[in-house]
């Protein structure tokens, strides 16, 4: 394994219609090597481990971490002296099995948001220790015994009055009260240093430590916290997640010792999605969640690790708590309620309005009293990435901009003013939407263009606008060609795409999906659009467009996919089902001019009758004939090239 | 139309994005109007046809030299000057044969090899224009000697007792197969015929020459034959950004015969034959024609096709040998982005 690389967690058995075995013989290369170094006293010391997350222990489906976390682990031992590092580092710890999930493939900044990402690497979590993290993992880190004590007062007023006010309370007094914040906020420079290994394994040791500690010293009273949260479900809570997991620490040392090792190695790699069959997590994430999340009553089982579809059930909820929730600045609350209406869809729309409410968000912000702005900055959002998060999961492109944005955060030299970093940081993220979409879009146009003859026929799905650019200005400049849109349902978003090509004069063709293998005799030429492209060349895109590129190669048709570079990924897909995202079940069920009452009754009650709504697949690098992007024409395997070559400066490091 | 710039690193130096070059030629135009010979007793097209006559040189390595040639006597005193004066005595160059995509890409990749170094625009214009007649020289030279380069990687993958089919003349190639009869090898080749060019009873004759049992196949005779066939090795007009290359019409044909065959197909090139062009299918390509002689009369309202290239795409290619090393197909993009970085 890749030295740089977190360990890959064990994969343990989860139900889901067929049956994965653990392979427990993985985990006994674990103990090894956390023991390098001054873990070794630890380790053995650390033996009471609390067993009950293992019962709610489903690891996710394993994806190697990002280079981005690797940095971030190493850099969180670096540079900080024994001591306080592994006080901290047992809070990390702890902080670590709170963590519910991440949800998204954004895990990889979020690893940034300790709250919202699950298992993540524990730099991050150390990077918020100051701020956002909840006072009682962070009281009680540094002071091990005492902190309990500090713990419960923190707690207390928290769970008597509501909302933001007192979180940036608590938030306040974890700064003050913890020592630590500062060699903390120092770490979290640093966050980009490469990997160490010994650094991972001491923080692992310290981490199991502390979790021993933690779990033997603090049974109830976190019980008793945790209740209490429950009662406001409407907080940006990242405190119910801490004291949610606190009660699990009440068993065995052995086991509880094995479930540390194994949830650091599950939490070293970055989940990409957090896994919503974990039935704790779950729990967790609905009690600190902004948003009101219902029970859904469609479960399909193979994508129970999916967030389920719940958004209609939350929209007047949120709607109306527009006025109330003051720890979200209200742009980003409009585009999260956008993206929860479904008003927004489309990656560059998307991206383009997230970024813009984060410019507003962050020219509205002041920096609180002895705070320093990079890292309450980087809380601030991380907490509206999780509500974004929470009203639709982020896409590619939306993490990557995300990523981009906390990336200038971080490097904002330490003498800059409020005001010219907050207008530097702005002027960035403008940079970015003109260079990386705009600008990009315009590229892509010219390249494509070069590629469409007089007498084409063209074939595209669904409704990608930068294909619709490309078609719109090959009409321009003269050329002469038909349009064949295929479209499917639910969502029918090539009908905006006719409507749009229609009006300026085109040549059109419309047809659902399930005629594509009939029309596309006739094709020369298909141009789809892409949600993003994986390092293995894997295009992922809306349902159904790899129906429509394998029908096409079947053809010996040349498929060209247009995307800007912002939206490449480094990591590998293969196949639809790990990584998705759900949709409305009952856009499936009702079809339009088909009302048949009798009918839909029967459907309801029926258990054996799931609907299925995914929104998007993968296609495999074989199928695409070209991709145009920012950079030129490509082949599929030159993916991980630009993502080397260009992305290093701009948006990883 | 104007370029973009496809780095858009603004903090990149030494690339200079094309539409700059268009204004800068644009004012110098306008101030010296009378610009039409520049470097009057300079032309780059003797230069070229000086060095093509040497024997063996391939048109691309003679336009190289012409350029680097361009650059020595060259009598600007700017750096823009100086890439507007290669810019021009590129263009000539690729006016010469508009076909040939090694000319274009060679010349392209000298552009961007020459103007590559970063240190360009810091220091005084002497320093950078030695600096830049050295890559260019070293450029010329790397070109010249890619024939041999190539000849002596390939020389592991034939061994004693393979038969290779080859097809078109490509001095790669002979040199390839040159090499491996001065290494003592035993191998017989396979020839096909190349109509109309006659190119394959050229390269028979040479191979005879060289003492390599040779083999005559009328084109259609291939797939009849691919059965004795170890492996197929061709040269290439050019590489394209694929990975796949443009050759002489028929390579297709073969590449498809022995991919379905399971017999690899190694192509031999020079790196500065990579182009940044990405073909489609066929017909995407900048079309060749040549005359075609049938031998027999050809009826009237007939017509015939006459393109003189195809287009192989990567699935059916092995391996290119290459200068830069044994690559597999997907190896060209990295290269290009590379190098257009």
């Amino acid at each position: 394994m890749d030295a740089r690389r977190g360990p890959l967690a064990v994969p343990k058995v989860r139900r889901v219609g067929f049956f994965t075995s653990t392979d427990p013989s993985q985990e006994s290369p674990r103990p090894n090597r956390t023991q390098s170094g001054p873990a070794d006293a630890i380790t053995s010391s650390s033996s009471p481990l609390s067993d009950s997350p293992s019962a709610h222990f489903i690891s996710p489906v394993q994806i190697p971490p990002s280079r981005h976390h690797s940095d971030n682990l190493a850099s969180r031992a670096a540079p900080v002296p024994v001591p306080a590092p592994s006080a901290f580092r047992r809070q990390v710890a702890n902080e670590r099995t709170l963590h519910v999930g991440s949800y998204n493939p954004v895990d990889s900044l979020l690893g940034n948001s300790p709250p919202s990402s699950n298992g993540e690497v524990s730099e991050d979590s150390g990077s918020l220790f100051g701020f956002q993290r909840s006072d009682s993992a962070k009281l009680s880190a540094s002071f091990p015994n005492g902190g309990f004590d500090m713990t419960m007062r923190v707690r207390a007023p928290q769970e008597s009055e509501s909302k933001a006010v007192i979180e940036s309370e608590g938030r306040k007094k974890n700064v003050e009260a913890s020592g630590e914040s500062k060699s903390v906020a120092t770490k979290s420079h640093k966050e980009k240093e490469p990997k160490e290994k010994p650094s991972k394994a001491e923080r692992r040791a310290s981490q199991e430590r502390d979790r021993a500690r933690k779990a033997a010293a603090k049974g109830e009273g976190s019980k008793r916290a945790g209740e209490s949260s429950r009662a406001n479900p409407s907080k940006v809570a990242k405190q119910p997640q801490l004291k949610k997991e606190l009660p699990q620490g009440t068993s065995s040392v052995s086991e509880k010792r094995f479930v540390a090792v194994e949830k650091e190695r599950r939490m070293d790699v970055p989940q990409t999605q957090m896994q919503y069959d974990d039935k704790s997590r779950v729990e967790k994430a609905k009690r600190r969640s902004v948003v009101e999340q219902t029970e859904s009553k469609n479960k399909v089982e193979l994508f129970l690790h999916l967030p389920q579809y719940e958004r209609r059930n939350q929209l007047p909820t949120l709607s109306s708590n527009i006025f109330t929730l003051d720890t979200i600045h209200h742009a980003v609350y409009k585009v999260g309620l956008q993206h929860l209406a479904g008003d927004i869809s489309g990656d560059n729309a998307r991206c383009i309005a997230m970024l813009q409410a984060f410019q507003e968000a962050i020219n509205d912000y002041a920096t609180p009293p002895m705070k320093d702005l990079t890292l309450d900055l980087t809380a601030k959002i991380n907490g509206y990435v999780s509500f974004l998060i929470e009203c639709r999961p982020l896409s590619m492109s939306m993490g990557n901009a995300i990523r981009f944005l906390k990336n200038q955060i971080r490097k904002l030299p330490a003498d800059l003013s409020e005001s010219e970093a907050k207008a530097s940081l702005c002027s960035e993220i403008g940079r970015f939407i003109d260079e990386k979409i705009v600008l990009a879009d315009k590229v892509i146009v010219q390249h494509a263009v070069t590629k469409i003859r007089d007498g084409e026929v063209l074939l595209t799905y669904g409704f990608s606008c930068v294909v619709e650019m490309i078609l719109l200005y090959a009409h321009e400049i003269g050329k002469n060609f038909r349009v064949v849109i295929v479209d499917s349902r639910p969502n029918l978003e090539g009908q905006k795409l006719l409507r749009r090509l229609v009006t300026r004069g085109l040549d059109c063709t419309y047809t659902h999906i399930n005629a594509v293998s009939y029309i596309m005799g006739e094709v020369t030429r298909v141009f789809l659009g892409a949600s993003s492209i994986f390092s293995n060349g894997t295009l992922y895109s809306k349902v159904g467009t790899a129906c429509v590129a394998m029908v096409a190669n079947a053809f010996s048709v040349p498929v060209i996919v247009c995307c800007e570079a912002y939206k490449f990924h480094e990591r590998v897909l293969l196949d639809s089902i790990c990584s998705n995202e759900l949709g409305d079940p009952d856009a499936i069920a009702n079809v339009p001019l088909r009302t048949n009452t009798k009918h839909s009754k029967t459907m309801d009650n029926n258990k054996n009758l799931q609907f299925l709504n995914l929104m998007y697949d993968s296609t495999p690098a074989e199928y695409i004939s070209m991709i145009v992007t920012d950079y030129g024409m490509i082949p599929p395997t030159s993916i991980p090239v630009i993502v080397r070559e260009y992305r290093r400066e701009d948006l990883l490091l | 139309m104007t370029e973009v710039n496809p780095n858009p690193n603004p903090n990149h130096n030494g690339i200079v994005a094309s539409d700059w070059i268009e204004q800068a030629q644009a004012a110098a135009l306008l101030r010296y109007p009378v610009i039409a010979g520049r470097g009057p007793s300079f032309s780059v097209i003797e230069e070229f046809n000086k060095w093509r006559q040497q024997a063996d040189l391939a048109e691309a390595v003679a336009a190289i030299r012409a350029l680097a040639a361009v650059i020595r006597a060259s009598e600007a005193r700017t750096m823009m000057e100086l890439e507007i004066e290669l810019k021009k005595a590129s263009a000539t160059l690729k006016s010469w044969d508009t076909t040939s995509i090694s000319l274009r890409a060679g010349c392209d990749l000298f552009m961007r090899y020459v103007t590559r170094t970063s240190a360009l625009e810091s220091e005084d214009f002497n320093t950078a224009k030695s600096r830049v007649l050295g890559r260019a020289e070293k450029f010329g030279e790397i070109s010249y000697k890619a024939r041999k380069i190539i000849a002596v990687l390939s020389q592991d993958f034939i061994f004693d007792g393979c038969t290779i089919l080859v097809h078109g003349f490509s001095r790669v190639v002979l040199e390839i197969l040159k090499t491996a009869t001065q290494n003592k090898k035993l191998f017989r080749v396979l020839c096909t015929e190349g109509r109309p060019d006659k190119t394959g009873v050229l390269l028979a004759k040479e191979l005879a020459k060289l003492d390599v049992p040779v083999k005559l196949l009328i084109d259609s005779a291939v797939a009849y034959s691919m059965d004795e066939v170890d492996m197929v090795i061709v040269g290439a007009d050019g590489v394209v950004e694929s990975g796949g290359v443009i050759n002489m019409m028929g390579t297709y044909q073969i590449a498809l015969l022995a991919h379905s065959m399971n017999k690899p197909v190694y192509v031999a090139a020079e790196s500065y034959k990579f182009a940044r062009l990405y073909p489609l299918d066929q017909k995407d390509l900048a079309p060749a024609l040549r005359p075609i002689d049938f031998g027999v009369h050809v009826p009237p309202k007939i017509e015939v096709e006459r393109s003189a290239r195809d287009y192989t795409p990567p699935q059916y290619l092995t391996m290119l040998f290459t200068d830069l090393g044994v690559l597999t197909p997907s190896v060209v993009s990295d290269e290009l982005i590379q190098l257009y970085l």
